[in-house]
């Protein structure tokens, strides 16, 4: 089986290929993967041009792609996208790799688990967070053929299958409801094997489907960033009644550990073991 | 001019806007064609933008009097999805060129107004060591040289920054005018770069409107 980032390397030559609006922006992360094409732009290390470029030619009508490491991709130029992306009414495709964790070894340089909640603090996101191959290609073609500004986090955790459908899908009816979001879903159904529990699973994480919450009263969020990041969502859909919410994540971005990605998820307990203690707790 | 002294209400960039002016004029009556795009990156004192913008029909003139006001299209940086006549939402440094990058690689001719204060941000020059390297020769970065940056753009070795160099008072800016440092710095790396009077528009519009092969710098100083 090829990886989410695999199958994003794969997609962005396709497209290429067959669609001439479609312009890949890199900043050399990546670029060995890819064959060389004329509308596949390497702006080096470079990434605050990275998305002022995506931006520039979104403007020109164009259908950017830009890539690289969540960190680099997110945070170092979270102002360009602010301003050259949603300020000017430009539109992208942002996907990265790497996620919370996936560069273990790598250390606190290499992780961005604060990528979801810094995108979700600017307007007309639609940020996807897949836990499977077959659900990145689905989310990453859809992205394709929209208009919209799409973040698209993709990693190398994987849940043991993928899930079809859209919005928040229930997998197991119970209250409290379990919401897994992404890769978090096959620990997740470890963890809650033989509970009295729901289970239900989610990966667009915004727009957020406040309706789907809406007649929920005990929800345990499972996301794989850090905690909370759609706590107050969860709070617009159920805040007008008395209601139960637990947020499970990341909770030290500053875990200064190496290691490997298991490691980490179960110091984050996120991990199978970690998700039922925190359930046993409430 | 007349029009730019429409504009009240933000005094403190008076010079920062008093100094685009006759770039701006030479850019809306002479160079631009259609097509073309220009993006004030300086979105810092865009009342002579405003009042070009007016004066060339693309903005009711009496508009101008609404500057900063809460319904008004015009605040103190330009917003383009509430005055479409703007090309660039600015105001934020550093924003305008690494954009301006991408519309050229689709072969756009575009023009693009920075400050020399401006190019202290490092967003400059990913897009000016990039922009270079590729070749982009349909962009134009016109640098509106007005001395604000805070060291200035010397030329020469450390030893002779030294000379001039004041701590803590005012760094090179009043000592040491740009000197064609501006210029080097766009030289080295890949641009056609010139520096002329940016009071002169006749010189102005030479330089704007000379043929190249490399992407295009016109520093343009202006001096109180």
């Amino acid at each position: 089986m090829t990886t989410m980032r695999e199958r994003f390397y794969t997609m962005t030559a396709d497209a290429l290929e067959q669609d001439e609006n479609v312009w890949a922006v890199f900043a050399d992360i990546g670029v060995a993967e890819m064959r060389p094409h004329p509308r596949l732009v390497n702006v080096g290390i470079r990434e605050q041009l990275l998305i002022g470029v995506a931006a520039g030619l979104s403007l020109e009508g164009k259908r950017a792609v830009a890539h690289s490491y969540a960190p680099f991709l997110v945070e170092r130029p979270w102002e360009q996208i602010k301003l050259d992306l949603n300020h000017n009414d430009a539109s992208a495709i942002l996907v990265s790799n790497g996620a919370s964790y996936d560069a273990s070894r790598s250390g606190r340089t290499h992780q961005a688990p604060e990528d979801v909640a810094l995108l979700a603090a600017l307007p007309d996101w639609r940020i996807e967070v897949p836990g499977h191959p077959e659900e990145f290609e689905r989310a990453y073609a859809r992205a394709l053929r929209s208009d919209d500004r799409v973040y698209i986090r993709t990693t190398e955790e994987e849940n043991h299958a993928a899930v079809r459908g859209d919005g928040l899908v229930v997998l197991r009816d119970g209250s409290p409801l379990v919401v897994a979001v992404g890769p978090t879903l096959s620990p997740v159904l470890e963890a809650t094997a033989g509970l009295d529990v729901g289970v239900a699973y989610l990966t667009t994480v915004r727009p957020f489907p406040h309706a789907a919450f809406a007649e929920l009263d005990d929800v345990i969020l499972v996301e794989p960033y850090l905690a909370g990041t759609s706590s107050h969502e969860v709070t617009k859909a159920i805040g007008h009644r008395p209601h139960r919410l637990l947020a499970l994540g990341i909770e030290n971005p500053e875990l200064r550990k190496y290691g490997t990605p298991e490691q980490h998820r179960a110091a984050h307990g996120l991990d199978a073991r970690g998700i039922r203690a925190a359930l046993a707790a409430v | 001019m007349e029009l730019l002294e429409r504009l009240t209400g933000d005094e403190k960039h008076d010079w920062s806007a008093h100094s685009t002016y006759d770039v701006l004029n030479v850019l809306y009556e002479r160079v631009l064609q259609d097509g073309d795009r220009f993006l004030l990156s300086k979105g810092h004192g865009p009342q002579a933008y405003y009042a070009v913008l007016a004066a060339q029909g693309l903005l009711p003139v009496e508009e101008l009097d609404t500057f900063g006001e809460f319904d008004s299209r015009l605040g103190y940086h330009p917003d383009r999805v509430v005055l479409p006549a703007a090309e660039l939402s600015s105001g934020s440094l550093g924003h305008g060129l690494p954009i301006a990058v991408g519309m050229a690689l689709v072969g756009r001719r575009v023009f693009v107004l920075v400050g020399d204060g401006e190019l202290d941000e490092g967003s400059n020059w990913e897009a000016v060591q990039f922009a270079g390297r590729r070749c982009l020769s349909t962009l134009t970065t016109v640098v509106v040289d007005n001395a604000s940056d805070s060291y200035g753009w010397p030329i020469g070795s450390a030893a002779d920054r030294s000379e001039v160099y004041r701590p803590g008072g005012g760094g090179f800016a009043d000592a040491a005018p740009s000197q064609g440092g501006i210029a080097r710095r766009f030289d080295l790396e890949g641009w056609d770069a010139v520096t002329v009077d940016g009071r002169d528009r006749d010189a102005l519009e030479n330089a704007l409107t000379r043929e190249s092969l490399a992407p295009r710098c016109i520093v343009a100083e202006v001096r109180r």
